[in-house]
């Protein structure tokens, strides 16, 4: 925003804030970082948010993961289609926010964004049907495994500020986890413009939380906490950040993916997906 | 009877409400425990023990169209000696036969202790007027019959007339007199263990002194699985009512192996109270032989042979 | 009175041998380690010598399994197939063998050794055996790859159980193997090491390494690992997923348990009584997904309890190769010092403790089965995994209740419910948070069957189309 255009009308500015439990509140800690274009000029001031935000963010998710997981995968998948819609609707906004951010295409990353929301919305029902099985055992009993929600997953966000961004919250949430999100720590802006997306898409608030700030600050305690389930360490770039974080996974056997550099307009695959399921069989007598 | 059971039967309502509230039974659980139960190794001394409790457990039975006097003569002298090579095998605890073999049964048993059994009430279809059957049991009781062996009524009972079975049963037990009544469920007619184990308590209620599996007529008869239902019941009964009622498994059973089978469902279920002649009967017409030929291998160390083994 | 007289199994159908080396690219070789003794835990008595793998044996091991690796990844899946059932053959031919041998070892009564260890090793391996030629169809894209070597690591309760579980998924896609099984029962892996030279498999496939933790770690932490898999306690498998953090290796891990076995008030309680026992008592209580927690609607706590003392009391404890023994003896002398602690602890902590009148022979390692009552949540018994014939009992008043209190644990496991209402089943079956959910059953298995855990009781699930995953580069 130049001081020519300032001059004609000043802008309203945007405060970006955190979004948790539903709701966007600043950093607990008070702190926020400068956020700046690829080309060096001030966009904003983002939230950074501490380890209490984390914190915060984790208790919402866990406190949304009942109702999430207990939503049929008709209603998520209705959901999931409803964010496409609502970023579709903000498609010229995201464009110039990925512009700023220095992304290449912007246009294309949208709307590949907007095609990878939809393609997940589509899983939610059938997913079950993939990686579940009825197995025939030996004995006079029904068997059955389906895939179940792993829990609450933490999930440090790829540098890529909305293909990326989308492409590892939707694999989570459409199964019915709940999720705490550190978005990229270079371009955290379309995160939250991406928050108000999810808060206006019918999204049960607490099942995205989007925290803006410091990974090597934030990611080891979400990895240390004991309320997480499961970590996604795909933004993670630098190794001993990684192993620090993977170490602290192991205090409670959260399930990790640390998956390899990723071409983010490739076919997924169900690994995201698969990542983060628990597989439940039950047994039950067959007589009568 | 205790007092709160008493009113149970004072409508089908109320029976209906009451069997079925009875614990269900998930019949692959019972399958499995009573298969488990199947694997008991009995060996050496409690084989041995095992074999002539058996032996004076059965109800030597014949319950043939074509059964005559002396085919019923010729089983009571087995009946009071097994093995007449060996005095040391016991008697068996009564003959099983049609009401109107019961007076021959009686003269040949004279007073060997072996007692008489009869079927009654139609047998074993029990299709047929109450007043037949009432008159059916007194025919066997005026001839000496110590035991009557009746049938329930499973057309009622399927059809939910629990009322109708326990009145049925109800007059028999009186129509008895000083004899033990046993109640045959036909639980091969009774299609599942839910069913097996209400019957076994409108039987109860009703009067029976013994609650027994089979006619021998219907496959399955006296399953593993289904004994042990019964004997279940017969064990909560007790608790509920302190009284104490026998179980007969009768049909099938012509191993020694299914015979110590059916001890260690007893001694593992109802326990080692009912491991006795009073509470606990085989029926059975083939399995005597097989007893006495295992009998015999503990007793030389080799195989018998079934030429040294009356066939009666 | 129907005693019940002795009838115990014949051990001369087993051969054991004075010592034991490792297996280590299809022959026995001395190990570099101090040797150790296994002991019949039943008796106290030494069973034979084995050889303890130090880090240079395990290296020796990972690379015979490296060069295998080659012509086994290799080899049409068709081919690999038919060793695997020739090892699922071999296995029956000689199962009598092979239980007289893990109940002598292990302490577990032959009755269950017989009737459910070796009947389930054998399908296991009959199970991966069909799958090794079928893996384009298993659900993860044509032509999956194997991982490598795989290093693993199993527990003492189930020893050849366990190994199968290991070994023949892990055979089947194509990976080559290096397995430590448990210090306290290491003799039927090495007689399965003995049945793989009948098999003719070729050699450095499958490698068996005895010796203890250090051997254990020596394993996982072999750089030329691909694949780590381990059945055993929370504890080591944290470790373990520490220990292995940043490797890239794919891990599996299957820990320990505190599944609720939920009994309402509808229940088939006969064969719920035998749910439970069989879920405590089976194996010593010696069983991850043990149903440890009873949980009872309260309108019929007390008379289950009743019913449950009565069937205690018909628990036939003593000599493991009695065919009538229900339960063995406890598999170590430090295994039965926790038992007991741990007891210990549920009494000063206040709950009631009640066995059976049940006399415990003198030598050997020995707990009667036990039952707990008046337990707390926050009693230690009803948190901690004792692994033994310890049954810690709850109430509860609404199934609301039961779901909170099963899943009020970082374990899941497994768990159980109990009521003759099908809709109640699938209600609850949705809200435990546990990897197999036995409903109006307990502690089943089958090789078809998908089994792990939710939570601290670790990932990967084992058996089934499932079980490939853990073995497979997808």
């Amino acid at each position: 925003m130049s001081k020519t255009e300032a001059a004609a009308r000043l802008a309203v500015r945007k405060t970006y804030k955190l979004y948790i439990g539903g709701a966007f509140p600043r950093s607990e800690s008070g702190r926020s970082y400068p956020v700046t274009s690829s080309k060096g000029e001030f966009l904003a001031n983002a939230s950074k948010a501490s380890r209490k935000d984390a914190r915060d963010a984790v208790s919402a998710a866990r406190k949304a993961f009942g109702g999430w997981s207990g939503a049929t995968a008709y209603n998520r998948g209705q959901i999931l289609y409803r964010i496409a819609e609502m970023l579709e609707g903000r498609r010229a906004q995201f464009v110039a926010e990925l512009a700023e951010a220095g992304t290449k295409k912007a246009g294309d990353v949208v709307d590949a964004a907007i095609d990878r929301l939809v393609w997940y919305a589509g899983w939610s029902d059938k997913i079950t049907s993939v990686a579940g099985a009825a197995n025939p055992v030996a004995g006079p009993y029904f068997n059955i495994s389906s895939p179940e929600p792993t829990g609450v997953v933490a999930v440090i966000a790829p540098d890529e500020p909305l293909l990326g961004l989308v492409s590892v919250i939707a694999p989570v949430i459409v199964t019915g986890n709940t999720c705490v999100v550190v978005a990229s720590e270079r371009a955290p802006l379309p995160s939250i413009t991406l928050a108000e997306v999810l808060a206006t898409s019918d999204l049960p608030g607490g099942v995205v939380n989007v925290l803006t700030g410091s990974v090597k600050e934030i990611a080891p305690w979400l990895a240390a906490h004991m309320d997480v389930n499961a970590v996604d360490l795909t933004g993670v770039a630098d190794e001993d950040l990684a192993i620090t974080c993977e170490q602290a996974a192991a205090e409670n056997l959260k399930r990790v993916l640390r998956p390899a550099a990723a071409d983010w307009y490739a076919d997924p695959g169900l690994k995201r997906m698969t990542a983060f399921l628990e597989t439940k069989t039950v047994w039950h007598p067959t007589g009568v | 009877m205790t007092s709160s059971l008493a009113d149970v039967a004072s409508s089908n309502a109320t029976l209906r409400a009451f069997l079925h509230g009875l614990p269900g039974v998930d019949r692959v659980g019972a399958d499995q425990r009573a298969a488990t139960l199947g694997t008991r190794s009995i060996k050496t001394t409690a084989k041995a023990a095992a074999i002539d409790l058996a032996i004076r457990m059965v109800d030597l039975t014949t319950l043939e169209g074509a059964d005559t006097p002396g085919k019923v003569r010729a089983m009571c002298a087995k009946a009071v000696h097994p093995d007449p090579g060996d005095p040391s095998v016991p008697k068996v605890a009564a003959v099983c036969v049609y009401p109107d073999l019961v007076a021959q049964a009686v003269e040949s048993l004279g007073d060997s202790g072996v007692k008489v059994a009869s079927v009654a009430t139609a047998f074993p279809s029990g299709r047929s007027s109450l007043d037949v059957k009432v008159a059916d049991t007194a025919l066997a009781v005026a001839a000496g019959a110590a035991e009557i062996d009746m049938v329930i009524d499973r057309g009622a009972f399927l059809a939910g007339d629990y009322l109708k079975v326990f009145e049925e049963i109800t007059a028999i037990k009186a129509a008895c007199g000083e004899a033990h009544l046993k109640v045959i469920l036909e639980t091969g007619e009774l299609a599942t263990y839910d069913n097996v184990r209400r019957a076994s308590w409108l039987a109860m209620m009703a009067g029976g002194d013994f609650i027994k599996t089979s006619t021998g007529k219907v496959q399955p008869a006296a399953t593993p699985s289904v004994t042990l239902i019964m004997l279940e019941a017969v064990r909560d009964f007790l608790a509920a009512t302190g009284r104490k009622v026998g179980v007969k498994p009768a049909g099938g059973i012509r191993t020694t192996k299914d015979a110590i089978k059916m001890l260690v469902l007893v001694n593992e279920t109802a326990g080692e109270d009912w491991l006795h002649p009073d509470w606990f009967r085989l029926g059975a017409s083939t399995l005597l032989n097989d007893l006495l030929m295992q009998r015999q291998k503990m007793a030389t160390g080799r195989y018998a042979g079934s030429d040294y083994f009356t066939l009666d | 009175m129907f005693e019940y007289a002795p009838a115990p199994e014949s051990r001369d159908i087993v051969d054991i041998k004075p010592s034991y080396g490792l297996f280590i690219d299809g022959e026995f070789v001395d190990g570099t380690g101090a040797p150790f003794k296994t002991i019949n835990p039943a008796t106290e008595e030494t069973l034979a010598e084995v050889a303890t793998a130090s880090g240079e044996d395990v290296d020796r091991a990972v690379r015979a399994a490296r060069k295998a690796f080659g012509v086994w990844s290799a080899m049409p899946g068709s081919e690999r197939a038919k060793y695997l059932f020739r090892i699922a053959r071999i296995i029956q031919e000689r199962s009598r063998e092979l239980a007289v041998l893990e109940t002598l070892d292990n302490g577990k009564p032959i009755r269950e050794a017989r009737d459910v260890d070796l009947p389930l090793v054998a399908a296991h391996f009959f199970y991966y055996a069909g799958w090794a030629d079928k893996l384009d169809y298993a659900g993860y894209g044509p032509g999956p790859k194997p991982l490598g070597v795989a290093g693993q690591v199993i527990p003492w309760n189930f020893p050849l159980l366990m190994l199968a579980w290991k070994i023949a998924p892990a055979l089947a896609c194509g990976n080559t193997v290096v397995l430590k099984p448990a210090e306290t029962t290491p003799l039927t892996a090495l007689l399965f090491a003995e049945i793989c030279r009948q098999a003719e498999l070729p050699p450095g496939v499958v490698n068996i390494v005895t010796g203890a933790g250090e051997t254990g770690a020596a394993v996982v932490n072999h750089p030329d690992v691909n694949k780590v898999a381990f059945t055993g306690s929370t504890e080591v498998g944290r470790l373990i997923a520490r220990s292995v953090a940043g490797s890239g290796k794919k891990v599996t891990l299957e820990l320990g348990g505190k599944a609720a076995n939920v009994v309402f008030d509808d229940a088939a309680i006969d064969q719920a009584v035998e749910g439970i026992v069989n879920g405590i008592f089976f194996n010593q209580g010696h069983v991850c997904c043990a149903g440890s927690r009873l949980l009872v609607q309260e309108s019929i706590a007390e008379e289950l309890l009743e019913s449950l003392k009565r069937r205690l009391s018909l628990l036939r404890l003593g000599d493991p190769m009695d065919k009538n023994t229900d339960i063995g003896a406890i598999n170590s002398s430090a295994q039965l010092a926790r038992v007991r602690e741990l007891s210990d602890i549920g009494e000063a902590e206040g709950a009631e403790r009640w066995s059976p009148a049940c006399a415990l022979p003198e030598r050997g390692f020995w707990f009667p089965p036990t039952i707990f009552t008046g337990v707390a949540q926050s009693h230690r018994i009803a948190r901690d995994e004792v692994f033994g014939p310890v049954l810690a009992m709850l109430t509860f008043r609404t199934p609301a209740e039961a779901v909170e209190k099963a899943n009020n644990t970082p374990y899941g496991l497994s768990a159980g419910v109990w009521t003759e209402k099908g809709s109640r089943i699938l209600w609850m079956a949705d809200r435990l948070r546990a990897g197999v959910v036995w409903a109006n059953t307990f502690n089943k298995f089958d090789p078809a069957s998908p089994f792990g855990g939710y939570k601290e009781s670790g990932y990967g699930r084992e058996g089934g189309r499932h079980g490939l995953e853990a073995y497979l580069d997808v």
